[in-house]
């Protein structure tokens, strides 16, 4: 059975969108075509979860915003996320896909380093936007999703980091998301041969929780003996339900790619985490903590695929499950024909804090290779009443011995994190979610 | 201040329906140290969990105060701030919290939000403290009890103690799987806290622990239950003569309980 989207924009309104942001004739061509794709096409197919009747489609198409450009202009919660305006380094700050507040460095601006939001991008950026904007990591026409991404985005940023160029300093964006805006949001990074680069992104809402929508695609490209650090933090509100797919096309030879994920959504989501390592002796490393609260369901699906010879894929995924709350968390280590001496490993672990939390890893191993090593493992479980007892008997409440308990348990992932800002945003977050 | 009191009376308790104590009766005030002895299988260790509260046993008669408030009402962290503390013969490990994080937090659990210990003050505590029990500094930023040897579980247990100074501690076998200068090192940590503000009941199968710490009354345990009490010179006895002779002064041919 196909369950046909319909999505609340039409052709016309859709060109017009387009027009008005003074778009390329090849990127409106694109989101056309995409559009028609979406209503055809079916929704993916997270492995465990059923999504059929989640919200996918509901939701407004108007920003509400204004366009600021000062800090000023920015919310408190924002504020906190960058920090005073002095230390503002390379800033990209946006509400509901409408660009608040963009700083660049000029050291970086002349060493051709390029961080914008995606609007202005496909206008100065066209033909590198062109180039890799879903092409080899993500495709417009995997399912309904991703093709109404393609056609619907409204926000986002593009990274290009030229050849050899080393960006010490993170660069950061922050979209936040209000009301019952449909966020379809899309990040791109190119980062060249031996190029370095450390990007951070936190998503979170502002306001009242109405019925939403977040598609969120990322794709990061790295070349040659280039290395890419990924950070993220998701918060958004439970009445918004998210599509996140961030994938990594590790093509260089020797290029290192390592993501930091803190998943940390109140509402549904699914979340597809892939990394292709195609560069002989490239790397690729995925960590991700979530905890899932109230009500909500979750499904976090992490591939790393191996095509290139001495390729080495990590996975470390632990979550925690509290009131009644549901995930799944699939770790795939795929290792094609070809790529020997691949080395493939995983840890999933779940952590439920009451009878109703639902928690399920699933490690799987696919190799079709024979001079490859791989292991995997991973648990679930509930709180150990043992260790509840020893902590309760110094004198800790149930409620701050599970706190220690859950620090304890995300602490292996969260501690080890490769961006030190996105570990200390992580404990705070974490904090108010354990309570 | 009156001084802190333990009272227990007719203790029963069960493990998964079988009954362990029978019976139980002491009474623990501060400044008095007991030893409770015995051989394996007597109950010893099942008496110093019940009364923390382990959720595994089950009191099923009897009464315990606690400065005269009753213990079995109180929750385990209740009994804990209220001033009774239990160094466990087998304390569970806790991944990825720092053995400092979690000390911490204990001491700050009964105080109010103005009144938490300073980081400062910490320090400077739980420094003096590993000085006294001869532990490296590292032991404060691993993770509570995670890969740590028996006689380190030991002296973790014992640096707790010091740390939060309760009213009663228990201590069940804090002396197995030390060695004679750890043992010197532990009594020492324990001498201490010795004043009228502070009573102990050391539960252990050795006499050798109580050359290093004088007690004031030593409690025999077969069946369950107390046998036989005395003064230090008991210990003494039964280091020199072992069990034996109790079992055939008051007819038990089985010693243990529940086996």
């Amino acid at each position: 059975m196909t369950t046909e989207l319909t999505f609340p924009v039409t052709e016309q309104q859709l060109q017009s969108f387009s027009q008005g942001r003074d778009e390329p004739k090849w990127f409106t061509d694109q989101r056309l075509a995409a559009l028609d794709k979406a209503g055809k096409l079916e929704l993916p197919k997270p492995d465990k979860t059923k999504i059929a009747k989640w919200n996918f489609t509901s939701f407004s198409y108007d920003a509400d915003t204004e366009a600021t450009s000062s800090y000023s202009g920015l919310s408190d919660a924002v504020r906190t996320l960058v920090g005073e305006e002095a230390d503002v380094g390379n800033l990209l700050t946006q509400k509901n896909g409408v660009t608040q507040f963009g700083s660049v460095q000029d050291e970086l601006k002349a060493k051709g380093v390029v961080f914008t939001d995606m609007a202005t991008a496909v206008k100065e950026h066209g033909d590198l936007v062109q180039k890799y904007f879903m092409q080899d990591a993500v495709s417009s026409d995997e399912h309904s999703l991703t093709a109404a991404h393609a056609a619907l985005l409204n926000g986002g940023a593009f990274i290009y980091v030229p050849e050899g160029v080393e960006v010490e300093a993170p660069l950061q964006a922050i979209f936040a998301h209000e009301g019952s805006f449909g966020l379809f949001n899309h990040v791109l990074i190119v980062a060249e041969a031996n190029s370095r680069l450390t990007y951070i992104e936190n998503y979170l809402s502002e306001g009242s929780g109405d019925a939403a929508v977040a598609n969120i695609v990322s794709e990061v490209y790295v070349g040659d003996g280039a290395v890419v650090r990924y950070g993220a933090v998701d918060n958004l509100t439970d009445s918004v339900t998210t599509y996140v797919n961030r994938r990594g096309y590790v093509s260089g030879i020797d290029a290192k790619l390592y993501w930091a994920l803190g998943q940390m959504n109140d509402g549904n989501t699914v979340s597809e985490n892939t990394t292709y390592l195609h560069g002989q002796g490239s790397y690729g490393d995925t960590k991700t903590v979530s905890i899932g609260r109230g009500k909500q369901i979750q499904n976090f699906t992490t591939n790393v695929i191996h095509f290139g010879k001495d390729t080495d894929g990590q996975i470390l995924k632990h979550g925690v499950m509290k009131e009644a709350a549901t995930s799944i968390f699939n770790g795939i280590s795929k290792i094609e024909h070809g790529a020997t001496k691949a080395n493939g490993e995983q840890t999933e672990r779940v952590l439920m804090l009451s009878e109703k939390a639902r928690g399920d890893a699933n490690p799987i191993l696919l190799i079709d290779e024979d001079d490859v090593t791989a292991g995997h493992a991973a648990s679930v479980g509930r709180i150990d009443p043992l260790q509840m007892f020893y902590l309760m008997s110094r004198g800790l409440s149930r409620t701050e011995a599970e706190r220690l308990i859950i620090h304890g348990f995300l602490e292996p992932v969260v501690g080890a994190l490769p961006i030190d800002s996105v570990k200390e945003q992580l404990y705070d977050v974490i904090e108010r979610k354990v309570y | 201040m009156t001084k802190p009191s333990l009272s227990v009376k007719d203790l029963h308790v069960s493990i998964e329906e079988k009954e362990i104590l029978k019976g139980f009766g002491i009474e623990v005030k501060g400044g008095e140290i007991h030893a409770i002895m015995g051989p394996n299988g007597t109950g010893k260790s099942t008496l110093a969990s019940a009364l923390m509260g382990h959720p595994n046993y089950e009191v099923t008669s009897g009464e315990a105060t606690f400065n005269g408030e009753d213990l079995f009402e109180m929750e385990v962290d209740e009994r804990a701030r209220a001033g009774l503390f239990l160094a466990m013969q087998y304390p569970s490990e806790v991944s990825g919290v720092t053995n400092a994080d979690f000390i911490r937090s204990a001491m700050n659990a009964d105080r109010g939000e103005d009144d938490q210990v300073s980081l400062m003050q910490f320090i400077r505590k739980i420094d003096e403290k590993m000085g006294t029990l001869e532990i490296d500094q590292s032991f404060q930023h691993r993770y509570l009890n995670e890969g740590f040897s028996g006689g380190e579980k030991k002296r973790n247990e014992i640096l707790q103690l010091l740390m939060l100074e309760p009213k009663i501690a228990i201590l069940d076998e804090i002396d197995s799987g030390l060695d004679i200068d750890a043992l010197k090192v532990v009594a020492k940590g324990i001498n201490e806290l010795r004043s009228d503000d502070f009573g102990c009941m050391i539960i252990t199968h050795y006499q050798r622990l109580l050359n290093y710490i004088q007690p004031d009354f030593v409690h025999v345990m077969m069946q369950g239950r107390i046998v036989k009490s005395g003064g230090p010179e008991l210990a003494q006895k039964l280091e020199e003569q072992g069990y034996d002779w109790i079992k055939e002064e008051l007819g038990i041919e089985d010693e243990t309980v529940g086996q």
